[in-house]
């Protein structure tokens, strides 16, 4: 066994990444489970693993319905967060002025706890945009830190070479500052994406209690409110899984673009 | 000055002039000067002295990348073509585009100028056959060795077919064995182009071994100490490198090195 680990460490190490949180997980199942059954638990205090999975399954239209409503919340609010963020970088970037000016309330926007923000916006925006809008609060910020610790980190003798062949701001910001920026962008919105997420969750919650939306948070909130225990957490489960997917997702276009450059990308086996 | 002073410059006439320049930073540091050079249309000038003296910062100054607190440089109309003077520029470290390949890296200054890719394409591949990575040109630079980048960034200084040829300690952080090669490579490139070099180093056996003509500097600021004429025949190789005018030389340049560092401390 040591023999084995020691020549060929990389695969072992790769199977007990995977391996082990799913074993977590099948445990954690079979405990929740003995423990519905054991004590006799029922559906609307706990429901077992075994129903939430067929609550999934029969609701599914639902489910799937206002899952889809949510999804498309987030990514426009992370569209909105990523453009949003990387330009308002490379502005501060080229002006201090703008900066200076805008910078601090970057940063309350982003501290102000949006919770408390949405019942707000839901006054003053209709419903869908109110929503976006949220998301969007919640996902630009690391976006516009990120990009401008990128933008910040350009290399100085790359610079002056750029300076030494009399290359336009315009060819500096394409061709020196974006490329030495790309890693760090491409890390704040991998954040970004999860944010974006909660950021439409949050939203929808608040708007679900002043009666209006059909995403998956008020799918959650109006099973509450109906003791459909079941289906509280068949929403739940879907909300993770988007949450992990979209994080998967991200990850993988960033491995992508910079696997041929970039020691963050670079694999083990090389 | 007190000593034989560069005979091959005068003659060719001079391509870059410094005149009492001197540069202060604005943290108050005087790294520089009052400082007078003249550099010779296809020299190869060496500057030495101690870490810190300012060498670098003159070396910054030719190239325009940040402006004399006073005095001036002056480029002669032997160092500009069409217009504009051409200058290349070898910092210390290999400086690439991580995300660019060999062959992008190198097209980089053509690229900054609007040349298109395939104009650009037989320059390139000169310059890479130059400097023998001719095999590379698709390759990152993180599979290089770092004497390999520093050639790719030797190749991408002399791709604009530069009048004069700035190097920053180029070799500094490279092994011996590596920088004996690089050494030898550069030689030869300036035997066949005669293009002017202004080469910084603080290694006087390299200084020696490379130039026509060795500047020694004081510790900050940096003024002109002593010059030596390296009169050696060409072309230089390891025989050179192991002869008994070698070591004298490099005896010479080292007394004053020593010289200019004691009266200074004195």
């Amino acid at each position: 066994m040591a023999e084995q680990g020691q020549r060929s460490p990389e695969p072992e190490s790769g199977r007990l990444r995977y391996g082990l949180p799913l074993a977590t997980l099948a445990i954690g199942f079979l405990i929740w489970d003995l423990i519905v059954r054991v004590n006799d638990i029922p559906a609307y205090t706990l429901p077992g693993p075994l129903l939430v999975f067929t609550t999934l399954i029969q609701d599914w239209r639902i489910l799937g319905a206002s899952l889809l409503v949510t999804l498309i919340t987030t990514f426009e609010g992370f569209l909105a967060a990523a453009i949003g963020g990387i330009a308002l970088a490379f502005l501060f970037n080229r002006s201090r002025i703008v900066e200076y000016s805008l910078y601090p309330y970057a940063v309350i926007l982003q501290v102000t706890p949006v919770v408390a923000i949405a019942p707000l916006l839901l006054i003053y925006l209709p419903q869908q945009v109110a929503v976006v809008t949220c998301a969007w609060i919640v996902a630009f910020f690391p976006v516009l830190a990120n990009t401008t610790l990128g933008l910040n980190s350009v290399d100085r003798n790359l610079k002056e070479l750029f300076a030494l062949y009399g290359a336009s701001s315009e060819q500096t910001l394409w061709q020196l500052k974006l490329p030495s920026a790309l890693p760090h962008i491409l890390g704040g919105l991998r954040i970004a994406g999860g944010l974006s997420l909660i950021g439409a969750v949050v939203a929808e919650i608040a708007a679900g209690s002043a009666g209006a939306g059909s995403g998956l948070a008020y799918r959650i909130a109006e099973s509450g409110y109906r003791l459909n225990i079941p289906r509280m957490f068949a929403a739940l489960l879907l909300l993770s899984v988007a949450g992990i997917v979209i994080f998967m997702g991200l990850s993988l276009v960033s491995h992508l673009v910079l696997r041929r450059w970039h020691e963050s990308a670079l694999g083990k086996e090389s | 000055m007190n000593s034989p002073s560069g005979p091959g410059a005068a003659s060719a006439g001079s391509a870059v002039r410094l005149s009492s320049v001197t540069k202060s930073f604005p943290n108050s540091v005087h790294a520089l000067g009052p400082f007078d050079l003249s550099i010779g249309a296809g020299e190869f000038v060496s500057l030495l002295g101690p870490s810190g003296c300012g060498k670098s910062t003159a070396l910054r100054l030719i190239a325009g990348l940040t402006p004399p607190s006073s005095g001036r440089v002056e480029f002669t109309d032997a160092s500009k073509v069409s217009g504009r003077r051409s200058i290349g520029f070898v910092f210390q470290e290999p400086t690439l585009m991580p995300w660019a390949t060999v062959w992008d890296n190198v097209f980089l200054p053509l690229r900054l100028q609007r040349r298109s890719r395939a104009e650009a394409s037989a320059t390139i591949g000169k310059a890479l056959e130059s400097v023998g990575l001719s095999d590379f040109a698709n390759v990152y630079p993180r599979e290089l060795s770092g004497g390999m980048k520093m050639r790719v960034s030797l190749a991408r200084a002399l791709v604009t077919d530069p009048d004069i040829l700035l190097m920053d300690e180029p070799f500094a952080a490279l092994d011996e064995i590596t920088r004996f090669r690089l050494n030898n490579d550069l030689l030869e490139l300036w035997q066949r182009s005669r293009r002017t070099i202004v080469f910084v180093t603080h290694s006087v056996f390299e200084s020696v071994y490379l130039s026509q003509r060795v500047v020694v500097m004081t510790p900050r600021p940096g003024r002109l100490a002593e010059e030596f004429a390296i009169a050696a025949p060409e072309p230089r190789g390891e025989e050179f490198r192991t002869s008994a005018a070698y070591v004298a030389h490099c005896r010479d340049v080292s007394q004053a090195l020593a010289r200019a560092s004691a009266a200074k401390a004195a």
